[in-house]
């Protein structure tokens, strides 16, 4: 094996200290969201990280950034909304009914899911419901219009949150998870209980089947030019091409970042074809597209746990990163 | 492996008191912290820190097999509740009284991510000594519980004379004779014997025999031995009594019962047969053929799946030093080479199902073809 080219003198780590559901950049400042209720903000280099109880009853379970604020949803029913001052807003409360989905965008907008119930909320603060059939696992935003894709039991609902009319089905046999919408706007992908990922394509809504995982896909991400989209579940990166018109079918996916460990988290880099790579055993790679070359970040260290949360700043220039076990850091690229 | 989260699942008809053990087991002063996966939210009454409420989602897994069902709400939890780890050290899932017990004990070998975080240690049947005949006639699901069950309480017994108690036993006998069974008052129970069972684990499958002559007490004596990982100097001489409850000894008082159902009293307790639910043993005195074995068993679970709802077996194979032992739920099987036979040890190859219509001279002529 070929000896990496390292970066992990780059890194700076951070302590959490504790489940790290979600990583995001609010503007240029570094947030963790955690499993103990908090979310940890790093506002300067030198000052320790300021932690923020928003859920102070709970759990946190998921967490979406809009680019600007981190949006985190908790057991305690909680939808809260953290700036990068501290600040805290309660955006729901869901009677205690735990929180199992949630997106949110740069216009304010966010949605979020508790049992059957998907909720969104426009940037004016108006809420619309669409009860699901079942209950609800994932949530995409479309890349225009305020529409997003709901996945559930045997399918996924394309929903129009401002209208009444009913939303329209898109059905597949199985356990829908997470939900995700193309870039591009023409495919919907969804990740499988059956290990493996679904697609339809818009609007001609043909099947689209990704498979051959040996685990669950739980983390996906779009490149920046939404042809790719990189997916975790298997010893390796697995990238599939979304260039055509009928997306990734009939064509194979690209793989890097071959280890004996298994991808757990996975991010593009907002304007290069460079996918960060998480790996159960807490490892971190930063993998090529075009050549398939390979950066390490993180040695592998079990102990800490699998990677769960990975995520860039929209420069592209530094990248978070957390555990299950509550290791954390913060990767700045060397510039020139 | 070790740190595994045990999951105990809690089943029982409306009424019969799983809400009383439940918060029996709660309050006890073991020291140990649970989190409780309830039917549904805002349960009043029960008494724990940590009360998730569940919608019971059964869902079919898209891989072809009918009766492969999983409970989505229980992955998504249990995905959920891993993020908290160290808050608690075992987990309870309490299903509705009209739940088939099942698709929560699949979704612990179905799903991987579950299967690798928690274990299920068993399925706990909660059954009122007094409506439990009535549920048996009227509610498919009452069956299913008992039948499924690792241990049962037969609880309420205060509520009943002992004849009525008698029958009931025998009742639950013809269903499910492997089960522990334990008879109680307001759900009553050390809760030794109730947690960390281990009933799935193959290591602790020890032996098969049906539990129809057991007294309470003698469960005990034989727990206290169970909880060694030695088990090789004590006998198991009260379970000496043929290959399985249809075969009964010459001395049995056979009569009939109001429904004409033959009725068998054996040791105190009454035998009836159960037109729907039944358990079948098969025994070969000697070792089987892997190479028959192994196919026959696959093909019996894919076909018979639905029926079958567990299975157990402890086998001998042609040429192999150690037992092979297995167990299923319903098409879902679990096997493993344990330890070596002891010298003083028979070889010998035994299986039991228990399910629904039950094809039992199949069963055993299938078995005995497999003989080495």
């Amino acid at each position: 094996m070929q000896t990496l080219d390292s970066l992990t003198a780059k890194v700076v780590p951070i302590e959490a200290g504790a489940h790290v559901i979600g990583a995001a950049f609010l503007g240029d400042v570094p947030a963790l969201a955690l499993g103990d209720g908090g979310v940890l903000i790093r506002a300067g280099a030198q000052a320790p990280p300021r932690r923020v109880e928003a859920h102070p009853e709970g759990s946190i379970l998921v967490a979406a950034s809009d680019g600007g604020r981190l949006v985190t949803g908790g057991d305690d029913g909680h939808v809260v909304r953290v700036g990068p001052d501290g600040s805290t807003e309660t955006i729901a409360d869901e009677k205690g009914r735990w929180i199992d989905a949630l997106v949110a965008r740069p216009d304010g907008a966010l949605a979020w899911s508790a049992g059957k119930a998907a909720r969104a909320r426009d940037a004016k603060g108006r809420v619309a419901t669409f009860d699901a059939p079942s209950s609800v696992r994932g949530l995409g935003f479309a890349p225009k219009g305020y529409r997003l894709v709901v996945a559930h039991y045997n399918g996924a609902s394309l929903w129009f949150p401002s209208t009444e009319a009913k939303p329209d089905l898109l059905e597949w046999k199985g356990s829908h998870l997470d939900a995700t919408w193309a870039p591009s706007g023409r495919f919907v992908v969804t990740t499988m209980q059956e290990n493996g990922l679904h697609g339809w394509t818009l609007p001609g809504r043909e099947h689209m089947r990704m498979s051959g995982y040996p685990a669950k896909t739980r983390s996906v991400s779009w490149s920046h030019d939404g042809l790719w989209l990189a997916t975790s579940g298997a010893d390796a990166l697995i990238v599939w091409p979304f260039q055509g018109e009928r997306g990734p079918m009939g064509k194979a996916p690209r793989e890097c970042g071959v280890r004996r460990a298994k991808v757990t988290r996975v991010a593009f880099h907002p304007g290069a074809l460079i996918v960060a790579a998480g790996y159960e055993d807490g490892c971190i790679l930063l993998c090529r597209l075009t050549d398939a070359s390979e950066l390490l970040v993180r040695p592998e260290e079990p102990e800490a746990g699998a990677v769960t949360a990975l995520a860039w700043d929209a420069a592209g220039l530094r990248m978070l990163f957390g555990t299950a076990e509550g290791a954390a850091g913060l990767l700045t690229l060397p510039v020139g | 492996m070790a740190d595994k989260l045990p999951v105990t699942v809690l089943t029982g008809y409306l009424g019969a008191g799983k809400t009383t053990l439940l918060n029996r087991i709660l309050t006890e002063p073991h020291g140990m912290k649970f989190a409780v996966i309830v039917n549904e939210f805002g349960e009043i009454g029960i008494d724990n820190e940590l009360v998730v409420g569940a919608d019971e989602e059964v869902f079919e897994m898209n891989n072809g097999c009918i009766c492969c069902t999983v409970r989505g709400d229980l992955i998504r939890i249990i995905e959920g509740l891993m993020k908290r780890k160290g808050k608690f050290d075992a987990i309870i899932v309490e299903t509705t009284g009209l739940a088939d017990p099942a698709p929560v004990a699949q979704t612990f070998f179905v799903d991987q991510d579950v299967a690798a975080k928690t274990r299920l240690d068993a399925v706990v049947t909660v059954a009122d000594a007094k409506w439990l005949i009535d549920r048996l006639k009227d509610a498919p699901e009452a069956k299913n519980q008992i039948a499924f069950a690792d241990v049962i309480l037969l609880n309420k017994t205060d509520l009943v004379t002992p004849d009525e108690l008698a029958e009931v036993e025998g009742r639950i006998r013809a269903i499910n004779p492997y089960a522990k069974l334990h008879k109680t008052q307001r759900a009553e129970v050390d809760i030794a014997q109730v947690l960390g069972r281990n009933a799935f684990d193959l290591d602790r499958i020890l032996e098969i025999e049906p539990h129809f002559l057991e007294s309470d007490e003698s469960d005990h004596a034989h727990d206290h031995h169970g909880h060694s990982h030695d088990h090789g100097d004590h006998a198991h001489g009260h379970h000496d009594h043929g290959p399985g409850h249809h075969d009964h000894a010459a001395g049995d008082h056979i009569e009939k019962d109001a429904h004409g159902r033959t009725v068998h009293r054996h040791g105190g307790v009454k035998h009836y047969h159960d037109e729907e639910m039944q358990s079948v043993a098969v025994r070969h005195p000697g070792d089987v053929d892997p190479e028959k074995f192994m196919p026959w068993i696959n093909e019996l679970t894919q076909a018979e799946g639905p029926n079958i709802l567990r299975s157990k077996g402890i086998l001998a194979f042609k040429g192999e030093d150690r037992r092979f032992v297995f167990q299923g739920v319903h098409m879902i099987l679990d096997g493993d080479l344990q330890r070596e036979w002891r010298p003083e040890e028979t070889r010998e190859s035994k299986l039991v199902f228990i399910g629904r219509h039950l094809d039992e001279a199949r069963l055993r002529e299938g078995f005995l073809a497999c003989a080495a």
